[in-house]
């Protein structure tokens, strides 16, 4: 890989401009009427460089990252599946792209039909009554699903419900979540077979449970067996439940989050649904409910009267949460999981979740011949899985984090690490269907190589990695002496 | 196939390896009961070819109409580098830089993407970038009353001349957790918030301030004279502003005495195009002694081992994944690739590009007011100075004209009617520099002959506008 760039501060030269890029200059009576006092003095640190030079830089930064379409990036629980280029291509046709938000309905019925066909699609995928498209990433869906909740029981005079109980395996922001919404969470506890503790849950549930938030398959990368159970003891005691779609991808088309008794849940659809994870986003958290939530959807939804679609908001969802987006939501995101979808079919759906699994299912086993200890051997992966290198921590003193660090040497991105917190030392991995065998097969080979380094060489690891463009990098300096803009020095 | 590689001949060799017979059984742990039979519901797959011929019909449905509205999403011109660059795979179909050493290309642009912004709003730190403007508003409001610890009221003050979507998403966000949104009225004259507005919250425990520049109405604010007052309280100050304006307008670390507290607001204006809403990001901004009450990720510069220089995800004891109940929110995704356009984008126009940008905007604006209130029928809704975006107010309703223009392929606007009825048949318009005179021409031509037919004739309405107006 290429060694590192300098900063694009560091190309600029006063005077120099992507001139060809700047409209015509008016001269200063363009702008006269703009009072004084409210005019801006000091030019902004914008750089000043050609476009040639933007263009290098900014291609050759492109070329420090690992990304899916460069390199097998199995981060369990984010579902790194290939963006089809046709879902890019499409959703940014001219005419999407200089759609004005606010233009009338009347000329919209195109992209209108794609949002009411995409809610329709995620209807019957999660088994729900109801969706909503507008919250702009899972989290966002997750504060849309319990202020749903919430909202219900206010509805129904039950006030006391303040508490969301979460299992201690979950991910961060379901807990975040709650606090944001006003709740009280109570965790219960993961039996060590990586199902939810019952009995737990019994006695945590009771007049203050709002509801509890689950994902099935779990955090663990195991089906939540007891599902079925766990809906009937939350429902009697007066909670909903609400589903964390992080991990659809495993049942996608083979089990759906409203048939296992799900009062709401959210979709990822940057992970199942394919749409770019962008360096970190965007993303969008499309929510469903079942029928007596559905009042509280958040607004925008896309409503049909007769042959045409319109804009459903406030007046038509009265006791709707609110609107959640400046506008309807990530527009361009969702048109490419609508084209993701429309290109799978009904066929394709049942496949991702079928080949999810059968490739999880398959390096799983692939790894334990090679001595590596999976975190629940008794149990089947789903589309993802743990192993554990407290063995490796404990015999050879290397981490999972030196693990991971090795297999960016070896040209591949490293698994989640130390996620779940439950499992020592863990790599939770997730191939994702769009993956060959032959790439699987490469991934364990490489990971029984650094096994044996780790044996034989473990200083190897643990100064891991070597041929990246930086090393291992100082995170205690980095929290400890900020520098997070970049400031002129005294010359320049 | 749903994108999946594997011949025959891998799956039974695969399956033979894990030691089951059929795919089927890898899903012997899940009760038979909830097994989906078939997804009915679904339509058949679609090849690229098939796909490709649906959407260019559902894009030439919705044709490209000239478009004359701001209200928040604004249309300027973009770079065809933005975009090129935006989605190679490696900025595209890359991650969360979680791991360091194999995302330098995006963590070393976020750096880069803060300085710019930082500059920009004239404040000393920033993050990666939010959902959208409004949801930044929410964030800011819960974020001041973290920093405001003086204060018990959770009560936010905001002016009635604020996006109304950013004060509805601030309510929508922001109630649950305690905080109470008061609307400060306006007055109807000059479009903008008065002292007076201010004066019956003296000695008020008021937890912050929310000033938004240019304003709704595209009108300019005294922001300096409602950040001291703010100020003088120990009222902390949130700027909302956009991002075009500031190459031209004051900045919020400049505003009053003391320079707004937090600046947030929507960067789709930075190389973002309109796309029917989104996806967006919300820009956010502060002084470095908040910094770790701000939520979102943060990129910083360190070095590694060797004593070379690298960046890295930092401050993260602040989010989700390691505060979990705790943290600053619950926010785990950044709007990443709109922050790569955005960072594109302000390079290649630079200081200079965004200033003319701006300078063109509003003096196509100027002209379209000007030709516009020239018609019979039309006039200006408020005296004073706006930028690039302003007010007017019709003879009558405004939604059966904008309908009819819109016939014609003119987006003429938004109507106000139903956000600020108090303003009777208003209409906020708003030309970029996208525009020609040209185009201008054609919108103040349309619109006098929308309104010059409907006063002479009309009884001779022509029978579409009938069925369509609302």
């Amino acid at each position: 890989m290429r060694t590192r760039e300098q900063l694009i501060f560091e190309h600029s030269h006063p005077g120099r401009g992507a001139t060809d890029q700047w409209p015509h200059d008016l001269g200063p009576e363009s702008i006269a009427d703009l009072p004084a006092k409210l005019r801006r003095t000091r030019r902004p640190l914008l750089p000043e460089v050609g476009e040639l030079e933007a263009v290098r830089h900014f291609t050759r930064l492109s070329q420090l990252n690992f990304s899916i379409d460069t390199h097998f990036y199995p981060l369990g629980s984010c579902t790194m599946k290939y963006n089809p280029r046709a879902c890019n291509e499409y959703a940014m046709l001219p005419e999407f792209l200089a759609r004005h938000p606010l233009a009338p309905e009347s000329h919209g019925q195109g992209f209108l039909t794609c949002m009411y066909e995409l809610q329709e699609m995620l209807k019957e995928v999660s088994g729900m009554q109801a969706v909503a498209l507008s919250p702009m990433a899972g989290a966002h869906g997750e504060f849309a699903g319990v202020a749903m909740i919430r909202a219900y029981h206010r509805s129904r005079a039950d006030l006391a419900r303040n508490e969301i109980i979460v299992p201690e395996a979950a991910h961060g922001t379901n807990p975040a979540t709650a606090t944001m919404c006003g709740c009280v969470v109570r965790e219960i506890p993961v039996n060590a077979e990586g199902d939810v503790d019952v009995e737990a849950l019994k006695a945590a549930v009771g007049p203050n449970t709002a509801g509890i938030m689950l994902t099935n398959p779990s955090t663990l990368g195991v089906f939540e067996r007891r599902i079925e159970e766990v809906a009937r003891i939350v429902h009697a005691a007066g909670g909903l439940l609400y589903y964390d779609g992080a991990n659809l991808n495993a049942i996608l088309g083979k089990v759906r989050p409203g048939d296992m008794g799900f009062d709401v849940i959210h979709m990822n659809l940057h992970k199942t649904f394919s749409t770019p994870h962008g360096g970190g986003g965007p993303g969008a958290g499309a929510v469903g409910v079942s029928a007596r939530l559905q009042p509280f959807l958040p607004i925008p939804l896309v409503g049909k009267q007769g042959e045409r679609y319109r804009w459903l908001a406030e007046k038509d969802l009265p006791q709707s949460i609110g609107r959640l987006s400046g506008f309807m939501g990530n527009a361009g995101v969702l048109l490419r999981a609508y084209i993701y979808m429309r290109m799978l079919g009904r066929e394709g759906m049942r496949q991702v979740g079928e080949y999810a699994t059968l490739n999880a299912n398959y390096l799983l086993k692939r790894l334990t011949e090679q001595g590596f200890d999976a975190a629940y051997p008794s149990r089947r992966a789903s589309h993802e899985f743990i192993i554990t290198l407290k063995r490796q921590a404990r015999e050879c003193n290397v981490t999972a984090m030196d693990f991971a660090k090795r297999l960016l040497d070896h040209g591949f991105h490293a698994p989640t690490t130390y996620f779940p917190l439950l499992v020592p030392e863990c790599l939770l991995i997730e191939p994702t269907e769009t993956e060959g065998k032959d790439v699987l097969d490469a991934f364990a080979a490489a990971m029984a190589r650094i096994q044996k380094e780790a044996e034989q060489e473990p200083e190897r690891l643990r100064s891991a990695p070597h041929t990246m463009p930086v090393r291992r990098l100082d995170d205690v300096r980095a929290a400890k002496q900020l520098d997070l803009t970049w400031k002129p020095t005294a010359q320049s | 196939m749903a994108f999946i590689p594997h011949t025959a001949a891998d799956v039974e060799a695969m399956l033979a390896a894990i030691g089951v017979a059929s795919i089927e059984e890898l899903f012997d742990e899940i009760p038979a009961a909830l097994r989906v039979k078939s997804l009915a519901g679904i339509p058949d797959a679609m090849n690229e070819m098939e796909i490709g011929r649906l959407m260019n019909e559902r894009a030439r449905a919705d044709g490209r109409p000239l478009c004359f509205i701001g209200a928040g999403a604004y249309e300027h011109h973009i770079p065809a580098a933005v975009w090129a660059i935006t989605t190679r795979g490696e900025f595209y179909s890359a991650y969360t830089p979680y791991q360091a050493e194999a995302s330098q290309g995006t963590l070393q642009l976020m750096y880069e993407y803060q300085t710019m912004i930082a500059s920009l709003t004239g404040m000393e730190v920033a993050n990666a970038s939010l959902y959208d403007g409004a949801s930044a508003v929410a964030e800011a409001s819960l974020m001041a009353v973290r920093l405001n610890r003086k204060s018990k009221s959770q009560r936010i003050l905001v002016p009635s001349t604020v996006h109304p979507h950013y004060r509805k998403v601030a309510v929508a966000t922001a109630s649950n957790q305690g905080l109470r949104f008061e609307e400060l009225p306006y007055c109807t004259d000059e479009g903008c918030t008065p002292a007076g507005a201010l004066a019956k919250y003296d000695g008020e425990d008021i937890a912050a301030l929310v000033i938004q520049q240019p304003n709704f109405f595209g009108r300019l604010e005294d922001v300096d004279a409602l950040t001291d007052w703010a100020h003088a309280r120990g009222v902390p100050v949130i700027a909302v502003v956009n991002p075009t304006s500031l190459a031209l307008l004051k900045p919020p670390g400049e505003w009053g005495n003391k320079g707004a507290d937090i600046a947030v607001g929507e960067g789709q204006p930075l190389g973002v195009p309109l796309s029917c809403g989104g996806p967006y990001f919300g820009f956010m901004t502060t002084r470095m002694e908040y910094v770790r009450q701000m939520p979102g990720r943060i990129a910083g510069r360190t070095l590694d081992v060797n004593g070379r220089e690298g960046f890295t995800l930092t401050l993260q004891a602040r989010e989700q994944h390691i505060r979990r109940a705790r943290a600053t929110s619950n926010i785990c995704t950044n709007q990443g690739l709109l922050m790569t356009a955005a960072t594109i984008y302000m390079s290649l126009m630079g200081p200079q590009g965004l200033e003319r940008t701006a300078a063109v905007s509003h003096a196509r604006t100027c002209e379209l007011v000007a030709g516009l209130t020239r018609l019979q029928g039309v006039r200006a809704a408020f005296k004073g100075p706006c930028f690039h975006e302003a007010v007017v107010v019709l003879d009558r309703p405004v939604a059966p004209v904008l309908q009819a223009l819109a016939n014609r392929g003119i987006l003429g606007g938004l109507d106000l009617s139903e956000y600020y009825p108090e303003l009777g048949p208003a209409l906020l318009v708003c030309a970029t520099e996208t525009k020609t005179a040209a185009d201008i021409d054609r919108c103040v031509a349309a619109l006098g002959e929308c309104l010059q037919s409907a006063r002479h004739a009309p009884h001779r309405r022509p029978a579409r506008l009938a069925q369509d107006r609302r």
